[in-house]
């Protein structure tokens, strides 16, 4: 039985392997991929971001348990960076979801950047659809939102809630910029510390002056993850945001932005990979570079010369 | 292809010396793995689902308190019922030496007792995964 | 400078110069960070009341007792347990005959997280590294014919640590003595559970009410107990450098107090019975120095911050084991010389209580053998080696006391630094002390692996080696004895009264105010188990997750 038969059974095994073919960008992906898309569409994609140490796994964890006793089922990517360094990797979110590791309705996978330009959030959208096709009802996307990569994951949320916690002084006007428009709902995380106020205020004033909003305004909710409390409320601002985005059309609208984005995207790295294998590899770059050099030709006549032949 | 070798790093037992666990975990990093550190107290089951989860090419397992003939087989048999035929299960700790061929017997690939460099770990890691 | 300084300084400039040359020509000890050679330029503060004093004198540099070894030696106190109750209870009276002077019990992993012999998570680990206790009919056994009005008792136990004071005080009354009689040591130091031993249950602020409990309970019932010790061992095993042993635990210590305090305790109440665990490391007189910093910065921290009036309150008090993770598995005869030196470091450091380890541990547990040629070591050292003779002997060395200078700087900063995170368990929330600790031990792995740092016999020194023949084996079925036994003792209590018990304790732990340790012991004399007693007060206080960052 092929790999896409078996996810579609219910084989988590099978799930598992289809997202490592997504991320070590291996040939049959792309004929999984076209398989599966007919399955997908279903699932509530919530993302998760905020700053390292806000506490987002935590969070996660109890979400998910929320959701399983409603009833659903769960997926939940969690991508942690790569070291630029080393290009290895130290996944550690799971270790604050262990007690979901054995409910059969909860899959979690954690994923590294591993540098890649761009084609992270392509990844992580085709590891979602995986889940999505395997029948997750709810699938969350955690990430640190500290980068533009990052950001770019979470844009293909339905709806996306920034952790952010009390005591992390001015580097709020630096993620203001950042994540502030991408967040549909604020939590306030470890709201039971000094400066959760202060914080809620600030929080407050910014989106006051955000006018892009004008038809939702995000709501802000305090939560202490650790104890669980204000994870019930967080749930049903979640779900007042779906039952926004549904009735307003947003969702389609967002849901169709995200389709073009994917598409562009895919292009481009297609793009990105033919050309690495057909003039990088081949030797070719070292030898226009040399007659650039020499000045026996200009880069815009080899790209001219490239395209033409490239669009045969 | 953007292959990278994936090890879950997994204490199972009660025993709260991760010393060497983590300094493992580390250095399979600085190696170039991407490492999934599950934490304490991992019973066999949730190490097995974890792999499976995480689709593991590598479980490294650490005991010190002496449960690995009962532990360590326990994860290799949960692991190949689930149908990870390939996955290269290696463990350490305070393992007599006498205890290493039966725990070998069972499906352990490695056993690395005190003192073994983290550079072994990473040879026998580069070389065994397919 | 003074005239003699000036004089030091120019003799000292030009050895320096003669001797800069020749030492370039040994670049294999070039790594060494320490200069080579101090004199007394090297001590910044050379009041000599003021930073050393007496021995039972503040700050208490030199000892805390007037007479240290001249009165009496330490006392030996060997670790042991393993198996059953029975089998402890035959190594324990092997022991006190062999001339230890005081038990220490080592508990297996299920008691020391509060699970029964017979919980699905204990599989494979009863009676693995200590002895497995459920209730306290396996504390009768495992005190069978040993009187608790005499022994000295340390009980290495501390997220269920009041469920084990509780049966040690009931075994001592069915043997007629009474809780005032009692000596001995409970662990009891749940903060470096959090940050480097890893056997925790509860949260930090259930635990943290624990032990305020116990120390209200111990001032008033057992006031010869010591409540707790408060461990910098451990964090020392997990790989953390000598000032940060001493830093992260006397900033536990200081949480501790702080705790107290704001449950309204007098701090000359419980002071007193505060005391400390160091590991005796490999670096002989880096070790000496740590010792004598800790004593002088507990008593600068206990006058000054917390305003203790009583001496007793200032004194730190500390039992010493030798490094269990310096121990190695390759040519483990080395060991002996290594617990050897240990020893000689934890003796002219003036430790109060030492544990050596057995030259096997790095292999299995220790067989009969090696535990008597670890007590021998002590012996030695205490009859033979003229360490003991007087009181802190390597005062006055410039490099001792430069060290110990420096390692109460350093030591310093980090304290001031927890302070400022917002103290020793916040510090442990945010993982700050677990990052420091796991930095310092992955920089000693690496360095080991690079050859900077030299292991006899593990990186450098190698010989093909014979596997080691004669190690102890737990017996695989102690496990399923254990069950069984605690199947029968099941049977035959009173399960009304249990269950009343264990209703009422579940009712004290709802309410804060309420010190748990009467309702504990009562739980306890119904033999009501460990882990019955640990699951009623799981279901109120929720368990800890650690949050690892590595």
């Amino acid at each position: 039985m092929d790999i896409v038969k078996e996810l579609l059974n219910g084989s988590r095994l099978a799930l598992a392997r289809t997202i490592t073919a997504i991320e070590n960008e291996s040939e049959e992906t792309a004929a999984i991929m076209k398989k599966l898309y007919p399955h997908t569409g279903h699932a509530f994609v919530i993302g998760i971001t905020g700053p390292p140490g806000a506490g987002k796994s935590t969070m996660t964890d109890k979400l998910a348990r929320a959701y399983r006793k409603m009833g659903k089922t769960v997926g939940i990517i969690a991508v942690d960076p790569t070291s630029p360094f080393s290009g290895g990797a130290i996944l550690g979110d799971r270790i604050r979801m262990n007690s979901l590791t054995l409910d059969e309705g909860v899959f979690i996978r954690s994923m590294g950047t591993r540098g890649s330009l761009g084609g992270l959030s392509h990844k992580t959208a085709d590891a979602v659809k995986a889940m999505d096709a395997f029948g997750k009802d709810v699938i969350f996307v955690e990430t640190v939102g500290v980068g533009q990569s990052e950001v770019d994951i979470v844009k293909m949320a339905d709806t996306t809630v920034v952790v952010l916690i009390p005591g992390m002084g001015d580097d709020i006007q630096a993620i203001k910029a950042g994540i502030l428009e991408i967040g549909d709902i604020f939590a306030i995380n470890k709201a039971d510390h000094e400066g959760a106020d202060k914080l809620q205020v600030e929080l407050n004033m910014m989106l006051d002056l955000d006018s892009h909003m004008s038809k939702w305004r995000p709501p802000i909710q305090k939560v202490v993850s650790s104890r669980g409390d204000g994870i019930d409320e967080l749930i049903e601002q979640i779900t007042k945001h779906n039952e926004h985005v549904t009735e307003t059309g947003e969702l389609i609208k967002r849901r169709r932005e995200r389709a073009k984005t994917e598409f562009l995207e895919l292009l481009q790295a297609t793009l990105g990979k033919y050309i690495k294998k057909q003039i990088v590899d081949t030797g070719k770059l070292n030898s226009y570079v040399d007659s650039m050099q020499l000045h026996e030709t200009d880069p815009y006549t080899i790209v001219h010369e490239t395209m033409d032949s490239l669009l045969k | 292809m953007e292959k990278r070798i994936r090890v879950l790093v997994a204490k199972p037992g009660l025993d709260g010396h991760d010393r060497g666990a983590k300094v493992v975990a580390r250095a399979l990093r600085d190696a170039g793995f991407e490492v999934i550190y599950t934490g304490l107290r991992q019973t066999p089951e949730q190490i097995a689902e974890a792999a499976l989860q995480e689709d593991v090419n590598v479980i490294a397992m650490s005991i010190l308190s002496g449960a690995h003939p009962h532990l360590f087989p326990k994860v290799v048999d949960l692991v190949r019922s689930k149908g990870m035929k390939d996955v290269l299960i290696i463990g350490g700790g305070v393992i007599p030496e006498g205890d290493i061929p039966a725990l070998k017997e069972a499906g352990i690939a490695a056993v690395f007792t005190p003192g073994t460099p983290t550079s072994d770990i990473v040879d026998f890691i580069n070389e065994h995964v397919k | 400078m003074s005239n003699e300084k000036e004089k030091i300084q120019a003799g000292l400039d030009t050895y320096n110069a003669s001797v800069d040359k020749a030492i370039a020509k040994f670049p294999e000890r070039g790594h060494l960070p320490e200069q080579r050679l101090y004199t007394p330029l090297d001590i910044e503060n050379d009041d000599y009341n003021e930073q050393l004093g007496y021995p039972g004198m503040y700050p208490y540099t030199r000892g805390v007792q007037p007479t240290m070894y001249r009165g009496r030696f330490w006392t030996m106190r060997m670790y042991a347990g393993f198996s059953t109750a029975e089998e402890s209870n035959k190594r324990y009276r092997y022991l006190i005959e062999s001339g230890a002077s005081g038990l220490s019990c080592a508990f297996d992993l299920p008691t020391q997280i509060g699970y029964d012999s017979d919980d699905p998570i204990s599989e494979g680990e009863v009676g693995k590294v200590g002895v497995a206790i459920d209730s306290l009919a396996d504390m009768e056994i495992l005190f069978d014919k040993i009187d608790l009005g005499k022994v000295s008792t340390s009980m290495t136990i501390n997220a269920p640590a009041s469920v084990l004071l509780a049966m040690y005080i009931a075994v001592a009354e069915k043997q007629g003595v009474t809780p005032d009689q009692l000596k001995g040591t409970i662990q009891n130091d749940i903060l470096k559970e959090y940050a480097a031993r890893g056997t925790y249950i509860f949260p930090p602020r259930p635990s943290m009410r624990l032990i305020t409990n116990i120390f209200e309970y111990c001032s008033k019932n057992v006031p010869k107990w010591n409540t707790i010790s408060i461990s910098g061992y451990h964090i020392r095993e997990a790989g953390s450098t000598a000032a940060q042993e001493i830093a992260f635990t006397i900033s536990d210590g200081i949480a501790y107090v702080e705790a107290a305090i704001k449950a309204g305790l007098d701090v000359d109440a419980f002071a007193g019975r505060l005391s400390f665990f160091w590991n005796a490391h490999n670096n002989l007189l880096e070790e000496v120095a740590k010792f004598r910093a800790s004593r002088r910065i507990w008593a600068k921290v206990m006058k000054e911050r917390f305003h203790a009036k009583n001496s007793k309150s200032m004194k730190l008090r500390f039992h010493t084991q030798t490094a269990g993770s310096m121990l190695t598995a390759q040519q483990p005869n080395n060991n002996i010389v290594r617990v050897a030196l240990q020893t000689a470091a934890a003796v002219m450091g003036g430790t109060q209580s030492l544990h050596t380890n057995s030259r096997d541990e790095a292999l299995a547990l220790p067989t009969e053998e090696s535990v008597m040629i670890a007590l021998r070591t002590q012996q030695i050292v205490a009859y033979e080696s003229g360490l003991a003779d007087v009181i802190d002997p390597l005062a006055g060395s410039y490099y001792v006391e430069a060290m110990t200078d420096r390692i109460e700087k350093e030591a310093m900063e980090y304290i001031k630094k927890i302070d400022e995170i917002g103290g020793a368990v916040t510090a442990i929330e945010k993982g700050y002390i677990q990052k420091e600790i796991q930095d310092s031990a992955y920089k000693w792995q690496m360095d080991v692996e690079k050859g900077a740092r030299v292991i006899v016999g593990v990186n450098k020194f190698q010989i093909e080696e014979k596997p080691v023949e004669g190690l102890l084996r737990v017996d695989a079925s102690v496990g399923e004895k254990q069950k069984e036994k605690l199947a029968k003792m099941k049977a035959g209590r009173d399960n009304e009264a249990v269950k009343k018990s264990l209703a009422d304790l579940k009712e004290a732990c709802k309410d804060e105010n309420e010190n748990l340790m009467p309702h504990i012991l009562a739980a306890v004399k119904t033999y009501a188990t460990l882990g019955e007693i640990c699951g009623v007060m799981r279901e109120v206080f929720g368990e800890y997750e650690a949050h690892t960052t590595l």
